[in-house]
């Protein structure tokens, strides 16, 4: 029977579709067994979603304008680096 | 960056007249990519001036090494690995906060193989509450507080959405460590999520 500690190290395997059958099996029974498990790969997987979606442009802010003094900054860079 | 775009006519039309030498085209670059790589910039460096800093560190290499672009890659991907290496390198300049342990943000296990604690799933904001900016800039502070080794593999992995093998390549580390770090750096980021996600204090 898998223990915790080996399905919590598998489960970034198991996400990926990268654990061999006999592997999947055991951590699929450890789950329908275990109700932490279970918790455990659910709030694994938001805290996944939670980081991505930090990220996320606002819908308002979709596009970062880079600002004129730093265009005028790297122009200004690459004419030096050339004289 | 959309990344699995075909070039665009503009891009190719771009390069030529970069390649060309021509002044023009070096600012068309910096206004058609600048605003996106500041982005990027941004989510590894929280200092604006450092964020700046990358970013004009990135259109230098990149434009010293454009006889070099083979056209292969997008114009906008090639920049996108430019400016995550900028922004690194940055980075390993700056003077590090004390950093969390990750073995104390890691799950702890009885000798039997079992959690120590008990998990309980957490009742998560949907999608939509989690993009609101408050949410997000929370979420933010706290992927901030990963030891850095494991917050950048993190960004690199789950965010900038960068294979493992180009990520092992700009770290100079193999790919297993990578996949290592990241597991471990998603484990931490829910210990440290769950007194938000979880309602405990």
């Amino acid at each position: 029977m898998m223990t915790c500690q080996q399905l919590i190290d598998f489960l970034s395997d198991y996400l990926d579709g990268k654990l061999p059958l006999s592997q999947r099996v055991a951590f699929e029974l450890h789950l329908t067994l275990c109700r932490d498990c279970r918790a455990y790969l659910h709030n694994y997987k938001t805290a996944i979603e939670a980081s991505r979606s930090a990220f996320d442009a606002p819908a308002d802010s979709l596009k970062e304008v880079i600002p004129e003094d730093l265009v005028s900054a790297i122009l200004k860079a690459r004419q030096s680096e050339q004289s | 960056m959309d990344q699995d775009a075909p070039p665009t006519h503009s891009d190719l039309e771009l390069l030529a007249s970069l390649r060309a030498g021509e002044d023009a085209a070096f600012e068309t670059l910096v206004r058609r990519y600048g605003g996106r790589m500041l982005s990027v910039a941004k989510r590894f460096l929280s200092n604006e001036a450092d964020a700046h800093d990358a970013v004009q560190e990135a259109f230098l290499s990149a434009f010293k090494a454009l006889a070099s672009f083979d056209g292969r890659a997008q114009l906008g991907t090639w920049l996108h690995r430019i400016v995550v290496n900028a922004a690194l390198m940055k980075l390993r300049t700056k003077s590090r906060h004390p950093e969390l342990s990750i073995d104390d943000l890691l799950p702890k296990f009885k000798a039997d193989g079992h959690q120590e604690a008990p998990c309980s799933r957490w009742n998560a904001p949907p999608v939509a509450d989690m993009e609101r900016a408050e949410t997000q800039q929370l979420i933010r502070e706290h992927i901030n507080k990963l030891p850095e080794s494991y917050r950048t593999v993190l960004l690199l992995r789950d965010i900038e959405e960068l294979d493992t093998d180009v990520v092992a390549q700009i770290l100079d580390l193999n790919p297993g460590t990578v996949k290592v770090r990241l597991h471990r750096a998603r484990q931490a980021l829910r210990t440290l999520l769950d007194p938000l996600f979880g309602g405990k204090p």
